[in-house]
């Protein structure tokens, strides 16, 4: 069980949250005319192994979207912000 | 390394089975071969095996961080059938089907193949349109479907929960008799004394830590056992493709996910045949011990740990009870994880990379076992004649940015919903 410390809601079980992907993907900005970077913003991922900024919704808890900082070869987690500050 | 027969058993047998040979050698790496495959599961030494019988390359090395045979070889349920209907897929998993059929005989070695069938439920009117649908795709292709009611599900499988208080009422099925399941360390080991006997060097504990590089083109891999050069280089590790394209300097569409799987106690024989619930992502047999045999859904996260957590194991035990009420009392005996290359599309990749001499096989989400055999064959098809063979003509990297993706379930760019 991943347990996420919510900073509105305190730790809770990953249970109470939705995945949300990548958190460094960046959209390109709406007018870039060009394929390349939309092609890579909807399909390609650095999907590191080792440590790994990514999403969560608290979605039966405070609903807010959070970055949390996460090892993907151990599971560990480190801090946990919400996502309009970590942007 | 001597033929296996009924003559060989009964030899042995008056020799106290103590002068078999060792099933493959152990050979250390010579400093070049032909063609090096990274990763010792099913996909690489089927590559390996189907090089030297169908392309006559045998100067050709498979090597292995770990043993053969370790990774998801090892951590998958066994499953294998051939009901897919995207152009791309339906073809490439019948071809697989064909040769998983004769495999045993190929092989000279027993996989256990064991065509038992396997049932998709359906628990909606919806579904079951969607299942005539797929079927009839198969028909067309010439592969047996069938689609049943309920009343022929219920009189073929009635331990599943038929009562008036069923969360999802079964509505019927589609069902693809030729399906089944297979010893999965037998199709390592088999593929490994068929692939060495045609010469392949099977290398274990053997980890690569970079590529040889020359003038922008890989030509060989550095080892932790020395450098090995090489004419082509084929990737088949996936679960840590995205591991090692990042050495080669790759951006790929693959997440990296966990899946768990889980046995329980034996019982005497109850599952003859393989079930698929339609109503939650869960999958049931019974193994030839009597265990039965359960998987479910991704942990939903990326992971390269091969260890899952205990939400997915109680809802993958909760679909269970949903499906068989009767398992409610039954005990786990052990569980295990495997990590997934899972694909921007749910379809895998078998295809030249971007970069000369690296040749890429991955990208197999849940599907790796089943398609052992047709992987192997059209990877070492590529990597022989620098094209693809037409089976896997559409499992190419660029599939993303022409807008042909391979996505059976439609569910978009999501690589922890396929």
């Amino acid at each position: 069980m991943i347990r996420i410390d919510c900073p509105v809601c305190g730790i809770r079980d990953e249970s109470e949250f939705t995945y949300g992907g990548d958190a460094t993907v960046v959209r390109p900005a709406m007018g870039e005319a060009a394929l390349k970077p939309w092609i890579d913003y909807v399909f390609m991922r650095d999907n590191p192994r080792g440590a790994h900024r990514e999403y969560w919704h608290h979605v039966v808890g405070c609903r807010q979207w959070l970055v949390l900082e996460r090892d993907t070869l151990s599971h560990m987690v480190g801090t946990c912000s919400l996502a309009r500050d970590a942007a | 390394m001597s033929h296996y027969s009924a003559f060989s058993v009964f030899r042995n047998a008056l020799t106290g089975n103590r002068q078999w040979p060792r099933a493959w050698r152990d050979p250390h790496p010579k400093p070049e071969y032909d063609v090096v495959i990274v990763g010792a599961g099913g996909h690489g030494l089927a590559t390996a095996y189907y090089l030297a019988r169908e392309h006559g390359i045998h100067n050709v090395a498979v090597i292995e961080k770990g043993w053969l045979g370790g990774g998801n070889t090892g951590r998958n349920t066994t499953i294998v059938r051939s009901n897919y209907m995207m152009p791309g897929n339906t073809m490439f998993y019948e071809r697989s089907m064909k040769l998983w059929e004769d495999l045993s005989q190929d092989l000279n070695y027993n996989v256990m193949i064991s065509q038992r069938g396997q049932y998709n439920l359906c628990h909606s009117p919806a579904q079951m349109d969607a299942a005539r649908r797929r079927g009839n795709v198969m028909r067309a292709n010439g592969i047996d479907a069938d689609l049943f009611g309920r009343a022929e599900v219920k009189r073929r499988l009635p331990y599943l929960d038929y009562s008036a208080s069923a969360r999802f009422p079964i509505h019927g099925a589609i069902f693809q008799s030729r399906a089944g399941t297979a010893r999965h360390d037998a199709v390592a080991w088999g593929y490994a004394r068929a692939a060495d006997r045609q010469g392949v060097d099977i290398i274990q504990q053997c980890e690569v830590t970079g590529y040889i590089w020359d003038d922008g083109k890989i030509t060989g891999v550095e080892t932790t056992r020395g450098p090995i050069r090489a004419g082509k280089v084929g990737l088949a590790v996936a679960g840590h493709t995205g591991h090692l394209a990042d050495m080669a300097g790759l951006r790929l569409p693959i997440e990296t996910h966990v899946l768990q799987a889980y046995v329980t106690e034996p019982l005497k024989p109850l599952v003859d045949t393989v079930i698929s619930f339609g109503a939650a992502h869960f999958y049931v047999s019974q193994s030839d011990k009597g265990g039965l045999v359960l998987g479910g859904d991704l942990d939903g996260y990326n992971s390269y740990a091969q260890k899952g957590g205990l939400p997915m194991v109680e809802h993958t035990l909760a679909s269970a009870k949903a499906l068989m009420p009767s398992v409610s009392r039954l005990k786990l005996l052990r569980h295990w994880a495997g990590v997934m290359d899972m694909s921007m599309d749910g379809s895998p990749f078998i295809a030249k990379t971007s970069i000369d001499g690296l040749y890429l096989n991955g990208g197999w989400c849940y599907g790796g076992f089943k398609a052992t055999p047709a992987s192997g064959w059209c990877f070492a098809h590529t990597i022989a004649r620098d094209e693809p063979h037409k089976d896997n003509a559409e499992f190419t990297l660029n599939r993303f940015e022409r807008g042909y993706q391979i996505d059976e379930k439609g569910v978009g760019p999501q690589p922890n919903a396929h």
